[in-house]
């Protein structure tokens, strides 16, 4: 089954011309055979949109997004918009569209307010991670700093998931000291390592272009259950990356790296509800 | 596994390995700078000011790169006391990347201004500035109607805030204002930079005989280490002192940070409505539309 990953560069609070630029990556995606293409982070809006969150954001069912429903009759879609909720809190979203309808949205649950980021001032939390069914299997979806925190990926991966969709609207910086970008070589170790022990596909789609002056480093991945990367996108270009997965890979590394079956989330919930003071489940 | 590098925090003076940049990596993100942040509003066209330094070589090198010499205006704006020097190295860069120098002489308005004005012009700083400023306005002017002006302050200048504020630290797009006078060398060299202008003592040739390093009383070198331990990587000035820095150099150097903020800012608006510039009307400069 082959995934794609529109790594691409949407034009920041300009939701109509983004949107028609996702049909056009959307076309290229089933033109190449994939069964699924998952974009970046925000990708109908742009990043760092500041008091324009207000103002382009939308409810799940309304028509700007409907373009989208309709593309994914034959292809299943997963993209980022800015969520109003029913209780007008706003959310970083991420939707997941398949035959022809929103099947799931994932809201951001951490939302980085410190260094170059002010999510928490714009936007409202995420409270869920819930896994759905995706067309690469049970999967569960992780905003940006979401996939920083460990603890995402594996509620994840402790509910079923095999696959992590990770979008993304990285920064590139720290270029100093010699090496590759500090936040590339984070995040490829963090794919890898997800991947490999939590014994789960990780699909990780960064954009590129530049908003108000920031890079978005591109880089975008296909993790195999292994650890093995199966495909990545050339930073700061953009790229339809295809890879190729085998959800039997899941099966069969989950019978050689047994590290999910012997987990012991019971253990894990007893500590931390003595950690914060709940009663101990019995 | 290559990122053995973060995190590890050893500063040492003397010991620039800490500045090191992969050349190739940032020419990339500094052409797609360019690129991104002109095309996005139909602007090809960028303006910038070569002085014969090192700086703006870099600048011209990396626009050329992201627009063609043909989209680039190169304008070199004498004073009668630049020296000739700056001239030549100038026009070796501007040969190098291809580009046509225009040469504005801007003797006769500084001169002008000062002489309807009490004529005292004993003061250099002062005199340095409105020459900043005069070229600066000289920029702007040949970027209208379709073009951008780069700037070419590095981020030694901006953090020490060795520049003149509305003059040669204005400019609607700046590549290079987050690299070190050292990374800056490192790159500029990459890029090709006239091995003249590489080597020369960096000056603003404001007035016969000034250097950077001569007018500061330190080094690029010595400035550089400090305020990549202390911004970069957050190091308080008591550790860096306590590394073996130069107690005298790290303390004025935090000073000149402190005392030069301003330049660094948008001006100051006075809050007394619901919605202010600047305060709480905040949108992106990137305001792209539908």
């Amino acid at each position: 089954m082959k995934v794609a990953i529109a790594q691409c560069a949407p034009a920041l609070g300009a939701l109509k011309r983004n949107t028609a630029l996702h049909l056009d990556w959307i076309a290229r995606a089933r033109a190449a055979g994939a069964a699924l293409v998952v974009f970046p982070e925000l990708s109908l809006t742009g990043y760092y949109l500041k008091d324009l969150a207000a103002d382009l954001a939308c409810a799940p069912g309304d028509a700007l997004l409907a373009p989208l429903a309709e593309a994914s009759r034959d292809i299943d879609v997963s993209a980022g918009f800015v969520e109003r909720a029913a209780d007008a809190r706003l959310h970083i979203a991420q939707g997941y569209w398949s035959r022809g309808a929103l099947r799931h949205v994932h809201r951001k649950v951490y939302l980085p307010t410190y260094g170059i980021f002010d999510d928490g001032r714009y936007f409202a939390q995420g409270e869920r991670f819930e896994v759905f069914e995706s067309a690469t299997g049970p999967a569960g979806i992780a905003i940006c700093e979401d996939v920083w925190h460990m603890s995402t990926p594996y509620l994840y991966a402790s509910a079923g998931a095999t696959v992590l969709i990770a979008a993304s609207a990285s920064p590139g910086r720290g270029v100093a000291e010699g090496g590759d970008l500090g936040t590339a070589e984070s995040c490829h170790l963090m794919n890898r390592f997800y991947a490999q022990y939590l014994t789960l596909a990780v699909i990780y789609a960064n954009r590129v272009g530049h908003e108000d002056g920031i890079a978005f480093w591109g880089g975008s991945e296909v993790v195999a259950p292994d650890g093995t990367v199966l495909a990545r996108a050339p930073q700061f270009d953009e790229t339809l990356l295809v890879a190729e997965v085998d959800p039997a890979q899941t099966v069969r590394e989950r019978v050689r790296n047994p590290l999910l079956r012997d987990e012991r989330p019971d253990l894990v919930l007893a500590h931390l509800a003595r950690r914060v003071g709940l009663p101990v489940p019995s | 596994m290559s990122g053995d590098h973060i995190g590890a925090i050893r500063p040492r003076p003397g010991d620039l390995s800490a500045l090191r940049i992969d050349e190739a990596l940032v020419r990339k993100m500094l052409v797609s700078f360019l690129r991104n942040e002109t095309s996005k509003f139909g602007l090809k066209r960028v303006v910038l000011g070569l002085s014969g330094g090192v700086d703006s070589a870099t600048v011209a090198a990396l626009a050329v790169e992201a627009f063609g010499p043909a989209s680039v205006t190169a304008l070199f704006t004498p004073y009668r006391t630049s020296s000739d020097a700056s001239r030549r190295d100038a026009e070796a860069t501007a040969a190098r990347f291809g580009l046509r120098l225009e040469v504005v002489e801007i003797s006769a308005q500084v001169d002008a201004y000062f002489a309807a004005n009490g004529g005292d012009v004993a003061d250099r700083v002062r005199v340095g500035n409105k020459m900043a400023r005069e070229r600066k306005s000289i920029e702007y002017d040949r970027s209208w109607p379709d073009g951008l002006v780069l700037g070419t302050s590095n981020k030694t200048e901006l953090l020490l805030g060795y520049g003149t504020q509305f003059g040669d630290m204005a400019c609607a797009l700046n590549p290079v204002g987050d690299l070190y006078k050292t990374q800056l060398r490192e790159l500029a060299a990459h890029l090709g930079v006239p091995d003249a202008v590489l080597r020369k003592p960096p000056t603003a040739d404001l007035w016969s005989g000034q250097t950077d390093e001569g007018e500061l009383g330190f080094t690029y070198a010595e400035a550089d280490l400090i305020l990549y331990h202390l911004v970069d990587r957050r190091l308080r000035v008591d550790e860096l002192i306590a590394a073996g820095f130069d107690e005298r150099l790290v303390r004025r150097i935090r000073e000149m940070m402190r005392r030069s903020h301003f330049k660094r800012v948008m001006p100051l608006i006075a809050k007394v409505s619901l919605r202010t510039v600047g305060h709480d009307f905040l949108y992106p400069r990137d305001w792209e539309s539908d």
